[in-house]
């Protein structure tokens, strides 16, 4: 069962700093990010690949962004 | 297209958007905007809320189409590329709150991030500590942030709520269309013109439109933001946006050096004074409301133009702000602080104090 990180309707920077908790809470394993806007899903993402993270899959369902980061 | 999409989020893109506004600002000031002031946020809505008579700041006073083109422009490319959405809703007073705070900080120190890095590219040192205080201030707002600081969720929303910014900006285009400068005349119609000082001075209005038009459309698509630079670097190591706004300043300062617009010192410099510790206070202030507003002065008109109407708020509350600081005696002149814009600037402190320490909504 991979983490969910709501980050709806949050803006700059917390989508990225609940990325980067729950990413130096789990070290490693799956992580899904639930944002909502297209600079949140850039940011998240490059965030997550910063620290080391891959972006597997991003889905857009309506409104929201769904991206999943992973680490092995 | 796609390639189109990405390439103002690599870096070279926000390299690319941060040297555009740093020429295209100092060819403005040859074209005629004022001194060290091509493109300056805060000045330019202070004056902004001179031409509207929301204070009577006699030299400051002019409808500037560069913020307009910024909410508008930032609105085309939000259309062009499916990014519009009205959202609203995230403790929209306290934005206004820090925006006018930020705004009355910006104007002890006469200038905002942009203005601070144009200031610095065309020689004045006081902009140094301007900086200086500017860093300070964002770090003081990323202890918050650390520390759970939040202003909770905005809301999806109707799509008229996110055009009512651009809409007003439409507004004031019209009016300055409506009721244009008449030369030796300090009012047509219900505009204020400035007859002398830096509201009388500016580069054609249709050429400062349209150079604003395309800096709106370029930010909003590389997310070009002065406070998120520092912000990001302090906080996540991350020097993705920094990049853009060192770009500024060094291409800034190249296109200065061709123009024979480098002055180095610290002496009358424009529209400046040389209080050390007030151009340093000022932007501490002015940092740390940008740093809890989520924004630098032009991200604010960015993301105003693709719908956030919590963006919106602060605009309006940066416009009011300029009035209370000139009204008041706030804002600085080049022979230093106004008689109380140190009481200004530590009451705002103790807001935005207030503000970080109080504001840790739960978001989960």
């Amino acid at each position: 069962m991979s983490a969910v990180v709501d980050a709806k309707g949050l803006s700059c920077p917390q989508p990225v700093i609940l990325t980067l908790n729950e990413i130096n809470k789990a070290r490693k394993g799956e992580i899904i990010v639930l944002v909502d806007t297209v600079t949140s899903k850039e940011n998240v993402s490059r965030a997550a690949i910063a620290r080391g993270w891959t972006l597997k899959n991003v889905e857009e369902e309506g409104e929201t962004f769904r991206i999943t980061i992973a680490k092995d | 297209m796609s390639r189109f999409v990405q390439i103002f989020a690599t870096r070279w893109g926000i390299i690319a958007v941060g040297a555009f506004i740093g020429i295209f600002a100092q060819l403005l000031q040859k074209w005629g905007n004022p001194a060290n002031m091509g493109i300056c946020v805060a000045c330019f809505e202070r004056d902004m809320s001179g031409a509207l008579g929301l204070h009577r700041a006699a030299i400051v006073q002019y409808m500037r189409p560069e913020i307009i083109g910024f909410v508008l422009g930032s609105l085309i490319a939000a259309y062009a590329f499916k990014e519009f959405r009205a959202r609203a809703g995230s403790a929209p007073i306290v934005r206004f709150i820090l925006g006018a705070f930020a705004m009355i900080g910006a104007l002890v120190f006469l200038g905002c991030p942009w203005r601070a890095a144009l200031r610095l590219a065309g020689g004045d040192g006081n902009a140094i500590f301007g900086l200086l205080g500017l860093i300070g201030g964002i770090w003081v707002g990323t202890l918050f942030l650390k520390g759970g600081y939040n202003l909770g969720r905005s809301q999806t929303t109707h799509t008229s709520v996110g055009w009512l910014l651009p809409l007003t900006m439409l507004g004031f285009l019209v009016l300055m269309f409506v009721f244009p400068r008449v030369e030796g005349q300090d009012k047509s119609g219900v505009l204020f013109y400035s007859l002398k000082g830096p509201g009388s001075m500016h580069a054609a209005v249709l050429l400062s439109l349209v150079i604003g038009l395309v800096i709106g459309f370029l930010a909003q698509r590389s997310r070009f933001c002065t406070m998120g630079a520092i912000r990001d670097f302090i906080l996540f190591r991350q020097t993705h946006l920094l990049s853009g706004f060192v770009a500024l300043v060094v291409f800034a300062f190249l296109t200065n050096l061709v123009l024979k617009q480098f002055h180095p010192g610290f002496a009358n410099q424009p529209v400046a004074h040389t209080m050390a510790l007030w151009n340093f206070g000022g932007m501490v202030l002015a940092g740390l409301a940008f740093a809890l507003g989520g924004g630098c002065p032009g991200r604010q008109l960015f993301l105003a133009g693709e719908g956030d109407g919590d963006a919106a708020v602060f605009v309006l509350g940066m416009i009011v702000g300029a009035g209370f600081g000139h009204n008041f005696g706030l804002a600085s002149s080049p022979q230093g602080v106004g008689p109380h814009g140190i009481a200004a600037v530590i009451t705002g402190l103790l807001v935005c104090l207030f503000i970080g320490f109080t504001m840790k909504q739960k978001t989960a």
